[in-house]
């Protein structure tokens, strides 16, 4: 049914090549419109130009006096173009139905907007940066976020939904073609919102399980040191402490390992094992002097296996 | 009698000095301050517009840091939106024609009106100095939580719009005021010219709306400062509330902006057509029932925010029924033309733009009407380009064109025909560049305020900085042209397109009473009576040159 203008790579000159079951719907929605669109713009196109060079001002040649309404002509131009919106939006509200509603039994997963990046929570309870999905199975998005309003947009999908702090929001897609496909913030979310991308990728049947299953064992498979930075992107350590150098909401995490300064109450310290365990797991309880208490605690969250990942990784971040 | 009159004392030489425009009560003086001060804003935005294009031209950084970016978008939507398109047309040639196209002296309320100016003023300023003070990064629609929580002065900028609100208010009370008590004799409803049928349908808006984006705004204000949670959830407030209230506001505010464009557009084409308005009192009325139905359709902003089902059903049932009166708008312009003489001077190049580009943004306002399509193409490039094509295509056109109409009327002077027209096709090519790719790449997945974006979007942004630039350049021969006739320009006829509205029954530049007793109105688009007259260069009453 869709009949593409022009041809772009695996899409039309419109829309990026369609990957889920919601995309060919919503295209022949968004086709229609264009005929309708289309039909209408080149009609007053047409009169205008017709009218601008038939009528156009000749010396000793005046206008035409004729009817300065019509009710018959009037009507008309307000009942078809009534009778075509009300088409539009029965077809835009048929499909949007179906974007809204998704079957029964979809694979769940936890998604989480923060500045500037995307957590999904897979229901073993594996969190990764990248939507990682298996083909032709209805998926179902659970959204929210930590800070402020970002968008969850997956164009090849053609679903869209804001991600709002402190309430709950969904989406659900069915993917229809193996391959990875661009997460855009869709919602300005600040400083880096237009790198706020991740990636979904659909997994051939069968091989999903197998990437679940690989990914959430990453502490054995992984040296510590690497488990333990990839944790710290996942977990959105990344966000707060810098490992450049520069200070952020947090100290910076470069050259951390055997630091020493004082707190905020006097106390000196210096940074170790222990300290850095009771910086992840109570927070509030020591704050370096010159940042304000502002960093939740993961006590439940992390693992010991997890943290003891992290001291490693922290101590190869020498200056 | 006004012959002789005109030429000893017009408005213009009516007083010298610096008080003498400041502190006037004259509305045409107040109109053409107005004139001046929002199109400095309008270069201002289009100078943030071109920094915006050039950075874009590649992805990544190109002139300026991520953070940059995001405070000149603002910016440019902040400025362009409160400074300069919603007074716009309304303040500046309202304020200007209509008490003379009533045949008054002044509006109802002169020093209420330049109030209204003064806080113009006011209101600028506060949103200039947030520029020095570390310029907004929100957005110029400051959603929370994001403008509650960023570092950048929100609170400044606010202000500014909301001491706006109020000049924009006091405008609307005028109008409405004025268009009830002050018309001449002769002058029924039915024979009000359908310019202030559309200034009088967007009074209603301003008054109606308004208040409620002052206490929205407020509202931000009092979350930022005093810590009261209203929409941070982080205070238990609701940010999804905000966008209610800002919408409820913003959105009856497009229709502020392309009403009073409307009505310009039913003068320029029935006088360039020299035909009478085809179908007057539906293009009257379907003014009113967009300011009506304005009200109720905020809330297709929020499709993907979460909002019930339902909720979106009735957004989007009702968003549709506002493309009845505009396509009856545009049939009955279309018929106007039907059988006229037409002449293609430069305010008709830009009335004729102005059917094209706003066809495409109206028609192109029917995809994201639909929820099922608004999904994929929310927050993208095909949004940008939808409102850029109605509000820029089709209020900046129509602010051009009626620049251009009245502009020999304001200053007495006729501007260089061939650089008018010149000047207007390079805005037609250049706009539809800039544009028209635009729809392309957000329909491609491009979401809007992307400071970075990924490389397959390149060429679509490079055509789209292109058209910019075409349309920098044409602004500079806008400009110089107008300039240009300040001082070299022929002098203007009272009458120099055949107009049959009262403003045209005065001279160019009208005197500072305008009328000496109120003239008599008779039916403002019956165009037959007035003949050109090559002796004054303009059009005159057939009865006067047959008795000449």
């Amino acid at each position: 049914m869709p009949i593409p203008l022009i041809r772009f790579g695996d899409g039309s000159f419109w829309m990026p090549a369609p990957a889920s079951t919601a995309a060919p719907a919503v295209d022949r929605v968004f086709d229609f419109i264009l005929y309708v669109s289309i039909f209408f713009f080149v009609l007053i196109v047409a009169l205008m130009l017709f009218f601008i060079i038939r009528y156009h001002r000749r010396r000793g040649v005046e206008a035409e006096k004729t009817a300065t309404h019509h009710t018959g002509l009037e009507l008309t131009w307000t009942v078809i173009p009534l009778i075509l919106v009300f088409i539009i939006f029965y077809l835009g509200f048929t499909g949007y139905m179906n974007l809204a509603t998704p079957p029964a039994n979809t694979y769940e997963v936890n998604v989480v907007g923060q500045k500037w990046k995307w957590l999904f929570t897979y229901p073993n309870g594996h969190v990764d940066d990248n939507l990682h999905v298996p083909l032709n199975v209805p998926v179902r998005l659970v959204l929210t976020s930590e800070d402020v309003i970002h968008s969850f947009f997956v164009p090849a999908f053609r679903v869209k939904k804001d991600a709002v702090p402190g309430r709950y929001t969904h989406l659900w897609f069915e993917a229809i073609e193996p391959g990875e496909y661009d997460v855009f913030c869709a919602e300005y979310c600040g400083t880096s919102h237009s790198d706020m991308i991740a990636r979904v990728i659909v997994h051939p049947p069968g091989e999903f399980e197998k990437w679940l299953e690989d990914a959430s064992n990453f502490l054995e498979r992984m040296a510590p040191a690497d488990a333990g930075a990839k944790l710290m992107t996942t977990r959105g350590c990344k966000q707060c402490h810098s490992i450049d150098g520069k200070s952020n909401i947090g100290p910076t995490f470069l050259g951390i390992y055997g630091r020493e300064g004082v707190f905020k109450d006097g106390r000196r310290y210096t940074v170790e094992e222990n300290y850095i365990r009771r910086a992840i797991l109570d927070p509030q309880s020591e704050i370096v002097a010159g940042y304000e208490p502002v960093m939740p605690t993961y006590k439940g969250r992390l693992k010991d296996q997890e943290i003891t990942a992290m001291i490693e990784y922290l101590k190869t971040l020498k200056e | 009698m006004n012959g002789s009159t005109a030429v000893a004392d017009n408005y213009l030489s009516h007083g010298r000095g610096f008080r003498s425009w400041f502190f006037t009560l004259d509305h045409k003086r107040i109109g053409v301050m107005y004139l001046a001060s929002i199109f400095f804003f309008l270069i201002l935005g289009g100078f943030f517009a071109m920094l915006i294009r050039t950075e874009l031209l590649t992805p990544g950084r190109t002139i300026m840091d991520a953070d940059t970016y995001n405070q000149v978008f603002t910016l440019h939507g902040a400025v362009m939106i409160f400074l300069f398109i919603i007074p716009g047309i309304p303040a500046a040639f309202g304020n200007f024609v209509l008490p003379v196209m009533l045949g008054a002296k002044d509006v109802a309320f002169p020093r209420l009106n330049l109030l209204s100016y003064h806080l113009y003023v006011v209101g600028a300023i506060f949103s200039v100095v947030s520029i020095l003070l570390g310029a907004v990064d929100t957005g110029w629609t400051f959603y929370t939580p994001y403008s509650t929580t960023t570092h950048t002065s929100v609170v400044s900028m606010t202000l500014g719009a909301f001491i706006l609100g109020f000049s924009s208010i006091f405008t609307g009370i005028n109008f409405i005021v004025t268009i009830h008590r002050m018309r001449p004799p002769g002058m029924s409803w039915n024979r009000l010219p359908l310019f202030l049928w559309a200034l009088y349908s967007t009074a209603i808006i301003q008054i109606l709306a308004t208040p409620v984006l002052g206490i929205t705004l407020l509202l931000l204000i009092v979350e930022r400062l005093l810590g009261i949670g209203i929409f941070d959830p982080a205070l238990g407030g609701d940010p999804v509330l905000y966008q209610h209230f800002f919408w409820f506001y913003s959105h009856p505010a497009v229709y502020i902006m392309i009403l009073p464009a409307m009505g310009v557009m039913s003068e320029l084409i029935s006088v360039f057509s020299r035909k009478h308005i085809f179908g007057y009192k539906a293009i009257a009325y379907s003014s009113v029932a967009i300011a009506v139905l304005s009200f109720l359709v905020w809330g297709h902003h929020m499709f993907t925010s979460g909002q019930s089902d339902l909720g979106n059903m009735i957004f989007s049932a009702l968003t549709f029924s506002v493309a009845i009166p505009s396509a009856i708008k545009v049939f009955n312009w279309l018929a106007t033309m039907y059988k006229g003489s037409i002449r293609l001077d430069t305010p008709m190049l830009y009335a004729l733009s102005f059917l094209l580009l706003f066809g495409i943004g109206g028609l192109t306002g029917l995809f994201l009407g639909a929820l099922a399509t608004d999904v994929h193409l929310h927050d993208t490039y095909f949004v940008v380009a939808h409102f850029h094509y109605t509000m820029m295509g089709g209020v900046l056109i129509a602010f051009l064109g009626a620049m251009h109409y009245w502009w020999p009327k304001m200053f007495g002077r006729m501007y260089s025909e061939k650089a008018g027209r010149l000047a207007a096709f390079l805005v037609f090519v250049g706009f539809n560049l800039t544009f028209f790719s635009q729809f392309v790449m957000g329909s491609q997945g491009m979401p809007r305020r992307y400071y970075n974006y990924v490389d397959r979007f390149q060429s679509y942004h490079v055509l789209s900085t292109i058209g910019a630039y075409v349309l920098a350049i044409a602004f500079v021969v806008l400009a110089g042209n107008l300039i240009h006739s300040l001082f070299r320009g022929r002098k203007a006829p009272a009458n120099p397109w055949g107009s049959a509205t009262l403003e045209w029954m005065c001279a160019s530049p009208p005197p500072h009473d305008n009328f000496a007793e109120p003239p008599e109105a008779g039916d403002p688009y019956d165009l037959e009576h007035l003949v050109y007259d090559e002796s004054i260069g303009g059009y005159a009453p057939r009865t006067a040159r047959e008795g000449a």
